[in-house]
C-alpha cells in the first residue's frame, strides 16, 4: 500500500513537471509491456475459472489499440489488470518500464456505464480526480471548465447525473478521465450501451481528442466496426480462457469515415476471422 | 388546455391540485374527529378527568406553555436526546463502515447487532439503573441503545450495497485512505444511511419517553407520569400533543429536507 502510494507521488511529481493541458507530443514513456500475464480465479460456485491464458503484448507510447472479442473472453479482465485493479495470477506488466503495482492516476479506466458518482454534479465529477491529486479549488475549476468546453458540456455543469443522456454521461466520464491528464486511457466498452448515431459522434470526438493529446489508448469492444474505426491495431481474443488469436494493423488515414471502402473491407476481413473463432467456441468443451 | 385537464385521470392532474385536495380531505377528517371527541366528552358518559374534551386539553396545553412548564420539560428532554442521538450517530457511522466492509466483523459483530436490534430498548433500563443509578446517564444510555443498532444497520447496508465500480473508479482516479471513506463510501451510501438515521431517531424518541416515565425530575416523559399521579388526563393528553409535535417537527424540518435533496440529486424522486 505504502509502496504504491509513494510511487504515485513520484509519478505525480513527474506529471507536474511535464503537464500542460494540450500536449501534442506524448509527455512521457507511456508504453506497455505485458509479459505472460494470466488470470485464474475461483468462482462463487467453487469452480476454477481460467479467465485469461498467458498473454504477451507490447503497446507503444501514443498507440491506439483495440481489444476485440466476444463477451467473457478475458479482455475486460486484462484491462483491469493493466489498470492495477486486480492482481495477475502469473506474469508481469510494465508501464513506462516500471512494473505495475496497484492503481495509478497515470492509467485511467473508463467503465461501460461511466461509473459517474450520482452524489456529485457534472462539474463535481470532473473535479473528483483533480481533488485527489491535490489541485487547489481554483485550479480544479479552471481545468474542469476547459474539459466542459471541450466535451460540449457547457451549461450542464450543475446538472445531476441522472438528468443526463447516455452519450452525455460518457462525455462526462471522458472529461473526468482526461482532466487528471493520465498517460494512458483504458476504455472498457464505453459506448456499448449507446445508440448508433451517438456512438458515431463519440467515435469522432474520441479520435480528435486522441489525435490532439496522443495518449496511449486501449479500447475494449465487441463491435468490429468500432474497433476498425478507432484502432491503429486490433487484437482479436478467443473465448475463455481468453488469449490473443489474431492481430490486425489498421493503417487507414484519419479522421476515418465509416463509409470508407478500405475500412469496410477491413471490417469484413476481421468479421470472418471472428466468426470462425466463435464457431470453434460453440463446440462442446 | 384547461378544459382538458378536468377530463384527465387524477394521476395526470397538476401536482398542486392533488396537494390541495389531500389537504382538504385532511381538514375535514380532523375537524370531524375533534367534533366527535368533544361530543363524546360532553355527553357525560365519563367524568372529564377520565376523558376530557379537546377544548379542555387545549386550555391545559396553553397553560402549560404559558407558565413555561412544558417548555422547560421539553428542553430537558431535548438535551437527553441530543446527547444520546449524537453518540449513536458517531458510534453508528464508525461501526457501520467497519461492518459494511469487513466480512469477519459482519459475521461476528454483525449478528450480535442484528440480535440486539430485536430487543426493545426500554429493556435496557433496569440494567442501566443498576449500572448508572436512576439519573440522566441511564436515560442517555437507553436512548443510545434505542438508536444505535438501526443506525449501524443502515450504514452497514448502505456501504455493503455500494456498486463496486464507484470504489474502483475512485481508486483509479487517485482516491486513497480517508478520502475513500469521506468522499466515496459515505456519500455513496447516503440514501440508505439517511433511512437508518431517520429510523434511529424515531427509536431514540420512543426510548427517551419510556425511560423518562421512570425519571424523577422534570422532563416530557416525567410530565406524563405526573399527569397520571394527579389523575389529570388533560395534562397527559396535552403532553402527548407536545411529544407528537416535536416528533413531527423534527421529521419535517430536519430529515425530510435532507432526504428530499438527496433523492433529487440521485434521481430517486417518484
Amino acid at each position: 500500500m505504502s509502496v504504491s502510494q509513494s510511487l504515485s507521488v513520484n509519478k505525480f511529481m513527474g506529471w507536474l513537471r511535464t503537464t500542460t493541458m494540450t500536449t501534442v507530443s506524448p509527455p512521457q514513456d507511456a508504453s506497455l509491456k505485458i509479459e505472460g500475464i494470466s488470470k485464474t480465479f475461483v468462482s462463487q460456485q467453487g469452480k476454477v475459472v481460467h479467465a485469461l491464458a498467458p498473454t504477451t503484448l507490447a503497446v507503444s507510447t501514443g498507440e491506439f489499440v483495440c481489444f476485440l472479442g466476444p463477451s467473457g473472453c478475458g479482455k475486460s479482465t486484462l484491462l483491469s489488470l493493466i489498470a492495477g485493479l486486480e492482481q495477475p495470477s502469473s506474469g508481469q506488466i510494465k508501464f513506462g518500464q516500471q512494473p505495475i503495482q496497484g492503481t495509478n492516476t497515470d492509467r485511467v479506466l473508463l467503465f461501460q456505464d461511466g461509473a459517474l458518482f450520482p452524489w456529485l454534479d457534472v462539474q463535481g465529477n470532473i473535479e473528483f480526480g483533480l481533488r485527489q491529486i491535490g489541485k487547489s479549488k481554483e485550479e480544479r475549476a479552471e481545468i474542469a471548465h476547459k474539459w466542459l468546453e471541450r466535451m460540449n458540456l457547457i451549461g450542464f455543469e450543475h446538472h445531476n447525473i441522472h438528468q443526463l443522456s447516455g452519450g452525455m454521461r460518457q462525455r462526462v466520464a471522458i472529461a473526468r478521465a482526461f482532466a487528471i491528464n493520465p498517460a494512458m486511457l483504458l476504455m472498457d466498452e464505453p459506448f456499448a450501451a449507446l445508440d448508433a448515431m451517438t456512438r458515431d459522434r463519440l467515435h469522432h470526438e474520441l479520435e480528435h481528442l486522441w489525435a490532439s493529446t496522443r495518449k496511449t489508448v486501449i479500447f475494449v469492444t465487441h463491435n468490429v466496426r468500432e474497433a476498425v474505426a478507432l484502432g491503429d491495431r486490433v487484437m482479436v481474443f478467443s473465448p475463455r480462457p481468453g488469449r490473443i488469436v489474431a492481430e490486425f494493423k489498421v493503417d487507414l488515414p484519419r479522421p476515418r469515415s465509416l463509409e470508407n471502402v478500405a475500412l469496410v473491407e477491413k471490417t469484413a476481413e476481421i468479421m470472418a476471422v471472428l466468426q470462425q473463432i466463435m464457431a470453434e467456441g460453440d463446440e462442446p468443451l | 388546455m384547461t378544459a382538458n385537464v378536468a377530463t384527465l385521470p387524477e394521476s395526470y392532474a397538476p401536482q398542486s391540485t392533488i396537494k390541495w385536495q389531500s389537504w382538504g380531505s385532511r381538514m375535514v377528517f380532523y375537524s370531524g374527529l375533534l367534533l366527535f371527541w368533544e361530543g363524546v366528552a360532553r355527553s357525560g358518559m365519563w367524568p372529564s378527568y377520565v376523558l376530557p374534551g379537546p377544548s379542555i386539553v387545549l386550555i391545559t396545553l396553553q397553560q402549560g406553555i404559558m407558565d413555561g412548564l412544558f417548555i422547560k420539560a421539553a428542553w430537558v428532554s431535548m438535551q437527553h436526546i441530543f446527547i444520546g442521538y449524537s453518540i449513536s450517530v458517531v458510534v453508528g457511522l464508525v461501526f457501520g463502515l467497519l461492518l459494511g466492509q469487513n466480512k469477519f466483523l459482519n459475521d461476528t459483530l454483525g449478528s450480535l447487532v442484528m440480535g440486539l436490534q430485536a430487543l426493545p430498548s426500554v429493556c435496557w433500563l433496569p440494567l442501566a439503573i443498576i449500572w448508572f443509578g436512576l439519573n440522566e446517564r441511564a436515560i442517555v444510555f437507553v436512548v443510545v441503545m434505542g438508536a444505535l443498532f438501526s443506525i449501524i444497520l443502515g450504514v452497514e447496508g448502505g456501504v455493503r450495497n455500494i456498486p463496486p465500480q464507484y470504489l474502483k473508479a475512485a481508486r483509479n482516479l487517485g482516491a486513497s485512505g480517508l478520502a475513500i471513506y469521506t468522499q466515496v463510501m459515505l456519500p455513496a451510501a447516503l440514501p440508505t444511511i439517511i433511512s437508518g438515521l431517520k429510523q434511529g431517531w424515531s427509536f431514540a424518541w420512543r426510548s427517551l419517553m419510556a425511560a423518562e416515565l421512570l425519571y424523577y425530575s422534570l422532563s416530557l416523559g416525567n410530565l406524563l407520569q405526573t399527569g397520571r399521579d394527579l389523575n389529570d388526563a388533560a395534562l397527559v393528553m396535552a403532553v402527548m400533543v407536545v411529544i407528537i409535535s416535536f416528533g413531527v417537527c423534527i421529521d419535517r424540518l430536519v430529515f425530510s429536507p435532507v432526504e428530499n435533496r438527496v433523492r433529487e440529486r440521485w434521481g430517486l424522486v417518484n
